[in-house]
């Protein structure tokens, strides 16, 4: 059953990006061409996910634990350091040259070559920043808190 | 459809996502976060992560089957510039702790600083980048 309903979390979130348009490159690049020919629409796909997740998990937190799991796994770092800032400023350049961020880049793995491209080169990024030379801090801070649910990742 | 309503409408389907996900094994729907425990060395809890991203790449397979149409994916860019954008993309995700839906979505559903911070840097890091790209080099 746990296997089932995150399967189907999969499914529900990749219906979204499929829905919302997000999974299209073009349509990303020009919602974040802002000096350019502007498409805002994209904007609503984060808006809708923030208040539905916002309202979802005080709903959900009301319980103790899960359905199908021990307990939740939250992160719990608050320490903004320059990973937090290097991080995110490489992330979004990449996605400001492909139009692809992880989820979309997953959805879109099967509908042409050049995705599957992108796919393969941004796990081998992942692979990277997973060695430890990337991971450094990561796995500091992972000890000294006794936990692997830092990030938000 | 309108595409904002269409955009408004899909985004829900991710916040439900996000929350079941949440409701029913406990984890943040953070895609970087997700996959890269799939790669060395790979995270124990390993099936559930295996679960979900199937069903991301099953999807539009669903659509094709049960609609007789793809999802419209347009990739425009040379292929030197989609390895390179593909690997920094990945790379910074798993760096910065999280993506789009990790630190954009959960993150900021959560009133988390880390996420506000990795979000806006994000955000404005990716504006610049097209805005270099269309504007001032025209790539």
């Amino acid at each position: 059953m746990k296997l089932l309903s995150v399967f189907l979390s999969g499914l529900l979130f990749s219906f979204g990006l499929i829905v919302s348009g997000m999974i299209n490159p073009e349509k990303v690049l020009g919602f974040l061409d802002v000096f350019g020919a502007w498409d805002a629409s994209l904007a609503f796909v984060m808006c809708g996910a923030v208040i539905v997740t916002t309202i979802g998990y005080r709903l959900v937190w009301r319980r103790a634990t899960p359905l199908y799991a021990a307990s939740f796994s939250l992160p719990s770092r608050a320490d903004i350091d320059a990973q937090l800032l290097v991080g995110p400023a490489l992330f979004g350049i990449g996605w400001g040259l492909v139009g692809l961020c992880p989820g979309p880049a997953f959805a879109a793995l099967t509908t042409s070559v050049n995705a599957a491209v992108v796919f393969v080169a941004m796990l081998l990024g992942m692979a990277l920043a997973r060695t430890p030379w990337g991971s450094t801090r990561l796995l500091s801070g992972a000890a000294a808190a006794g936990s692997q649910t830092h990030d938000n990742a | 459809m309108h595409e904002f309503i269409l955009a408004l409408l899909g985004g829900a389907m991710i916040g439900l996502a996000a929350v079941l996900l949440m409701a029913s094994n406990g984890s943040i729907m953070g895609i970087s976060g997700i996959a890269s425990r799939l790669l060395p060395p790979v995270a124990e809890d390993w099936k559930w992560r295996l679960a979900f991203l199937a069903g991301v790449v099953v999807a539009p397979l669903l659509m094709l089957l049960l609609t007789g149409t793809k999802p419209t994916v347009q990739i425009s860019n040379s292929l030197p510039l989609l390895v390179v954008g593909g690997f920094v993309m990945g790379f910074g995700t798993v760096f910065g702790s999280g993506c789009t839906s990790g630190h954009g979505v959960c993150g900021l559903s959560r009133f988390s600083a880390r996420s506000m911070v990795a979000t806006g840097v994000f955000m404005l890091t990716a504006f610049a980048t097209v805005f270099v790209t269309r504007h001032v080099i025209g790539v």
